[in-house]
């Protein structure tokens, strides 16, 4: 398990691959969101609360935030290698840059937990 | 009259690089660079670049011509003198040795890991490996590859990861031998190169394929060996 996940998480292809489907849901969510505002010009409070009371709306959303934790964490960490590194702005560029991932993790875990504690109302 | 705007840099003299101005006479001709470097080096001989054959074929002059990487031998002033000014630097990205020339052992060490030899443990046949038109074809715009350097020193992910990025040197080079229907290491040369680092971090943004003196593409090849990676992996 651990050899299969460490495989998926830090090969060029996974990542690759999960950046292409994980684009997909997002895309997929934009569509549905603005094709029901437009649809739905006078909408009301309790007709968007209903829609999102739905379990398959609501699970919906929480696959569509994993879906930008997942892709916000490889796209910034490829920006973050790229950018903070020894070579470019010296020593200090390994504290930093493992700072600012623990930051960025710490942020996409943070939202992960608020948005099941919105949807659920845990 | 042409300026022309060089890089010095003598570690043993100098506390840090300067640009040099020469005015140059081209006797209205389309000279090519190198040949205003050659006749520069005669009016200062401490001018230190790296050349050879003087016709595009070993590699050796690749500089930075006006801002784009480029062979000095086969790149005329006409296509490079903006104004009357004409600017020379080393290939960027890479440590100067002296003046126009650079420690190039970083782009060899990323070469010599895509091992660019051809493998197969089979027992070779009496006369030769064979290969039909079509498997030939598909060698062609990998192999011509002079390893000048002038695509790898002007992508940023070069500039920026060069001990993990292979490259586009190396990896249409890499290409050139998964390519190759002689070669039998197809899995292990793509199971050394699925790390985020050696291929993914081409960003596409086709520097190389601008700059490269021999009219290669390779973002195009990088992108097979992406396909190929993905495939093996899916």
């Amino acid at each position: 398990m651990m050899d299969f996940l460490a495989r998926f998480t830090f090969t060029g292809p996974s990542n690759w691959i999960i950046q292409r489907i994980t684009a997909i849901v997002m895309a997929a969510y934009l569509f549905f969101i603005v094709g029901y505002l437009i649809t739905n010009p006078a909408l009301t409070y309790d007709q968007w609360s209903e829609l999102n009371n739905l379990l398959l709306m609501r699970v919906f959303t929480l696959v569509t935030v994993a879906a930008v934790a997942f892709h916000a964490w490889i796209g910034m960490r490829c920006v973050l290698t790229d950018y903070i590194t020894v070579r470019l702005i010296g020593p200090k560029a390994n504290g930093l840059r493992n700072t600012l991932q623990l930051g960025l993790a710490l942020i996409i875990l943070f939202y992960l937990v608020w948005t099941i504690k919105i949807l659920w109302g845990l | 009259m042409l300026n022309v705007s060089i890089y010095r840099y003598n570690p043993e003299v100098d506390a840090e690089p300067f640009m040099q101005d020469f005015e140059f006479d081209t006797q209205g001709k389309d000279l090519m660079v190198l040949d205003v470097l050659e006749k520069l080096k005669i009016q200062d001989p401490s001018l230190v670049f790296r050349r050879s054959c003087r016709e595009g074929v070993c590699g050796s002059d690749g500089v930075n011509i006006s801002g784009k990487n480029g062979l000095a031998c086969i790149t005329p002033l006409s296509e490079c003198v903006r104004g009357d000014k004409l600017v020379i630097r080393p290939l960027p990205g890479l440590p100067v040795i002296r003046d126009l020339v650079i420690d190039m052992s970083q782009f060899y060490a990323q070469y010599e890991k895509i091992q660019p030899y051809m493998i197969n443990n089979s027992p070779p046949p009496a006369i030769e490996r064979l290969q039909s038109p079509e498997e030939r074809k598909k060698l062609d715009g990998l192999y011509e590859c002079i390893l000048c350097a002038c695509c790898s020193t002007a992508c940023p992910s070069f500039w920026w990861n060069p001990e993990k990025f292979i490259g586009p040197s190396g990896l249409l080079q890499a290409y050139r031998f998964l390519a190759d229907s002689r070669d039998t290491a197809t899995e292990e040369r793509l199971a050394n190169l699925d790390d985020p680092f050696s291929v993914f971090r081409c960003h596409g943004i086709m520097n190389c394929v601008q700059v490269c003196p021999k009219g290669l593409n390779p973002t195009k090849a990088i992108g097979h060996i992406r396909n190929m990676l993905i495939r093996n992996a899916a």
